[in-house]
């Protein structure tokens, strides 16, 4: 039936169809943040970004290094932000599943992560190791190079050691296991294999962990300030300043060597963390019987106190410091060890006293504090009959050593950020806020608060992905404002936060 | 806090999409290639659905249209103040229609249409910025609409028809911006509902007062698709319940209003040309808010999600241009006004004002049979939107941003006559 001048319409009109249908469809927008300058990078060349780093740079959450919070890491927001102007491709080294922990050829030798377990009403109860089975084993070595150099546990001098990535020093604490996993080679430093991927722009936020262990061990650590030879410190040890100073002016120059630009991030606050901010000075309730009771208990010690002020052995100022007084009906502060009290077991004094508003209570705490310690003994609970151990309190004389070594790194820090034109990042501060006032966020407020606040995750040191998102936009700010870019921060509110889980399986 | 990721949970924003209409005005490929006009203009079966009173002014005893539309539609949403940018990778919708008429005397006609008026097809891809307030839409509806139509005179008729409604949708979105389960999979739900039906009923009214001017009128009623037997079915859910919902898939119900829709039109036809201009009034006010229940026993609370739409016009012209014996031209333009109001955009159908330009032809292939092609490419600015009814922690979170669609609905149909 048809004709050859229909056939040839018909042809014609298909032609005009398919083509009108390949040109029209795609909708185009009058400023395309993907085809249009409408970031700029600024003085700064993001094609290369490296980061170096401890934990907070690997993405460490929960306690435990696990691919969310990789993914989720200050440098990999940061990188995907760069993008937006020229950034390249960021490289991190992901573990291998979200369970975290490691093992080492099998046995394992990190827990998997924390989640937070709720009840048979959904009410959170406490944070609990994950159920799951870690698989990301150290012996499987990465081959990089990664743009994430942030290893967790790592201090300022780490990061120039030989041999930190070696397996052979794990077993032996002289090694990290999570640089193993990457390390180009076993006498690999990590300031070394940052270097040689020739950054063209990188950021180094090291020295959080120089007295961060101290803290959260209750200052068992020695505050190594004089001490110029940190292969004698301690892991729980203070760095000296000027060791600190001393490499990281070190690592600023080999990072900054081929013309690179950079940030420098400073050392927050123990006390914008919630680790020391969730359990209370105060937290033993007593009623007017038991208070008077073991008011009664105590006296002893407090005649004691008198004896040895009235003999010129301790101040009157320590004596009313160690004295014991349990409020009626309140909630008291728990009786503590305090190992930098004034020696009186000669006296028979042994060196207790009442927790006060200018001590810090850890979070590993709230699992010991009010328990017993001998469970057969009806008075040996913890912070009453027996005194808190030294390791979950951070005392005032305790919290001025780890300021005093704070306040010299962030002056280094500081110093050596204006000398090489690099963004000087005050995570302090912007820390602080959080811990202060809160930030407000889309969909709500960002604050420190433990579990819920948004910022921290369960393991009150490390933030969440939140905290993280939280953490890029102020080191992007940084940025813009040294080198003149305009990378767009990220939606705080829309990344996650503390969600609840009571493990895989039932 | 479980009170708070209840909350969070299950403010199940948006949804069930269908917005800046979910209309999709595809009912006739010689009535679409001229602007989708047609409430005057007698041509073919295609006037079964534009007008029931026509058929009976249809020349022949025995008339038929069949067609269907291929629609590329794609969308971009970019945030400034973020840098991020997402694409629609939706599928291609394929509205179709079918109608037959038979006069069964000089006066009565009867007649017998199917087709597809409402529909959305919007795939955003998954986890995305918006995802909180969906990440893909499926929603189709199939009329059937049986027809009679009595030229009282030669200047007037009347028709009309009940018309029965099978519907189903398929919709998912994440419950939330951020709860995950233990790996990481975002927590999503999906609701899905078929063979929800119901009746509805169209009539209209033709006058020609001169042998050139026809005048039209239809009315289409509303329909509310009941999907009382719906399911929500949720995934990715971390192992917590009850703070968080379970992975499983519950009861749900929800109802989708279908609009009242008003036509009046003129056709003009002189020598070789036709002119036509119809307008439209969709009363979308029906659209107040899309509501989801779940199974009582479950525990979960309703999800209500404001759309607040208003009622929208459609101005419609049209014009056709008959060649020779084989070939008539068509032309066509309208202005489609969005029924979403400022603040309610939301991205499970993200449409703004459109201006649609069509254009098409008919080629006679014999006495009796007829290709018609047409096409319409529809035209959106650029805006700047947001959707304000999301909560979280009983703050609103505006999801915002800037939109713009593109859209080019090619079709093919075939028209027979004896």
């Amino acid at each position: 039936m048809m004709n050859t001048f229909a056939m040839k319409n018909l042809k014609l009109y298909s032609l005009l169809l398919a083509g009108a249908a390949l040109i029209s469809c795609e909708p185009e927008l009058d400023n395309d943040i993907l085809e249009d300058d409408v970031y700029t990078a600024g003085e700064a060349d993001f094609s290369n970004y490296v980061a170096v780093g401890n934990s907070l740079t690997a993405g460490f959450a929960d306690s435990a290094l696990y691919i969310q919070g990789q993914e989720n890491s200050y440098p990999n927001i940061m990188a995907q932000q760069f993008q937006l102007a020229g950034g390249g491709e960021f490289v991190q080294p992901l573990v291998d599943d979200n369970v975290g922990g490691l093992l080492a050829a099998g046995v394992q030798i990190q827990q998997p992560r924390f989640v937070l377990a709720v009840d048979a009403n959904g009410n959170p109860t406490a944070p609990t190791i994950f159920n799951g089975t870690p698989t990301t084993d150290i012996t499987n070595v990465l081959s990089g190079p990664f743009n994430n150099m942030g290893v967790p546990g790592a201090k300022s001098f780490h990061l120039g050691a030989p041999g930190y990535g070696n397996i052979a020093g794990v077993a032996l604490g002289q090694a990290n296991p999570y640089f193993v996993r990457f390390a180009s080679e076993p006498n690999a430093t990590i300031i070394g294999d940052a270097v040689a991927q020739d950054p063209s722009f990188f950021s180094l936020w090291i020295g959080n962990n120089d007295i961060l262990s101290y803290a959260t061990s209750g200052g068992s650590g020695v505050d190594q300030t004089g001490n110029l030879d940190p292969t004698t410190y301690g892991s729980n040890d203070i760095t000296d300043p000027n060791v600190f100073a001393s490499v990281y002016s070190g690592y600023v120059s080999a990072l900054t060597a081929n013309g690179a630009g950079g940030a420098l991030v400073n050392i927050p606050d123990v006390t914008s963390i919630p680790f020391f901010t969730t359990v209370p000075v105060a937290s033993i309730p007593l009623d007017a019987q038991t208070a008077a009771f073991l008011q009664q208990q105590v006296t002893p010690y407090n005649q004691g106190l008198q004896f040895a002020a009235s003999q010129g052995f301790i101040t009157p100022a320590e004596a009313a410091l160690r004295t014991i007084t349990f409020q009626p009906n309140a909630a008291n502060a728990p009786i503590i060890e305090d190992p930098d009290l004034t020696d009186g077991t000669g006296l028979g004094l042994p060196s207790i006293r009442q927790a006060n508003d200018d001590d810090l209570i850890t979070f590993t705490a709230a699992s010991v504090l009010g328990t017993l310690a001998n469970p057969g003994d009806a008075n040996s609970i913890i912070g009453v009959g027996v005194p808190l151990g030294a390791q979950f309190v951070l005392s005032r004389v305790e919290q001025d050593r780890i300021t005093a070594a704070q306040t010299a790194y962030n002056a280094t820090i500081q110093g050596l950020a204006a000398q090489n034109g690099l963004a000087y990042v005050d995570a302090r501060a912007a820390l602080a806020q959080v811990a202060n006032s809160g930030v407000s966020i889309s969909g709500g407020q960002l604050t420190s608060t433990y579990a819920s606040g948004g910022a921290f995750s369960l393991d009150g040191v490390h933030p969440t992905p939140r905290g993280y998102a939280y953490t890029a936009n102020v080191i992007l700010d940084a940025i813009n404002d040294t080198y003149g870019s305009n990378i767009p921060g990220v939606d705080v509110g829309s990344y996650s936060t503390v969600n609840v889980s009571n493990g895989v399986g039932n | 806090m479980k009170r708070l990721l209840t909350l969070s949970v299950f403010m199940l924003a948006t949804t069930l999409a269908y917005a800046g209409g979910y209309r999709v005005s595809t009912q006739g490929q010689r009535a679409l290639a001229m602007g989708h006009t047609g409430v005057a203009v007698v041509n073919s079966a295609e006037i079964l659905f534009f007008n029931p009173a026509g058929i009976a002014f249809l020349e022949n005893d025995l008339n038929v249209s069949g067609g269907v539309t291929a629609v590329f539609s794609n969308v971009k949403f970019q945030n400034d103040d973020f840098g991020r940018q997402f694409e629609t990778d939706s599928p291609t919708g394929t509205p179709f229609y079918l109608y037959g008429t038979y006069a069964v005397n000089e006066n009565l006609s009867v007649g017998l249409g199917v087709y597809t008026p409402y529909g959305s097809n919007v795939t955003w891809p998954t986890n995305w910025d918006g995802s909180h307030l969906v990440n893909e839409i499926e929603l189709a509806a199939i009329f059937v609409q049986p027809t009679v139509s009595y030229k009282i005179s030669d200047v007037f008729s009347v028709g009309g028809g009940p018309i029965w409604v099978t519907g189903s949708v398929d919709f998912n979105r994440n419950v939330n911006r951020t709860l995950t389960n233990e790996n990481g999979d975002r927590t999503n739900v999906t609701v899905e509902a078929d063979g929800v039906s119901n009746w509805g009923w169209t009539a209209g009214a033709m006058v020609k007062p001169t042998e050139n001017l026809t005048i039209g009128f239809n009315y289409r009623s509303e329909i509310l698709l009941e999907a009382d037997d719906a399911t929500a079915t949720f995934a990715d859910s971390p192992n917590a319940q009850p703070a968080t919902p379970p992975n499983a898939t519950v009861g749900a119900s929800a109802t989708l209003p279908l609009p009242a829709e008003l036509t009046v039109g003129l056709a003009y036809s002189c020598d070789k040309w036709t002119f036509a201009f119809d307008y439209n009034r969709a009363f979308w006010d029906v659209y107040e808010d899309l509501t989801i229940q779940f199974d009582p026993a479950t525990g979960l609370p309703d999800s209500v999600n404001p759309r607040n739409y208003k009622n929208a016009s459609t101005y419609r012209f049209g014009v056709q241009y008959m060649l020779n014996d084989k070939i008539t031209l068509r032309g066509g333009y309208y202005f489609d006004e969005s029924p979403v109001q400022e603040g309610f955009f939301a991205p499970e159908t993200p449409r703004n004002d459109s201006n649609g330009y069509t254009g098409g032809l008919s080629f006679q292939i014999s006495d009796r049979f007829a290709l018609d092609a047409s096409f319409l490419y529809l035209r959106f600015e650029e805006v700047d939107a947001s959707y304000d009814f999301y909560f979280e922690n009983g703050q609103q979170v505006p999801f915002e941003g800037t939109y713009k669609s593109a859209a080019f609905l090619p079709g093919l149909g075939v028209t027979y006559k004896m």
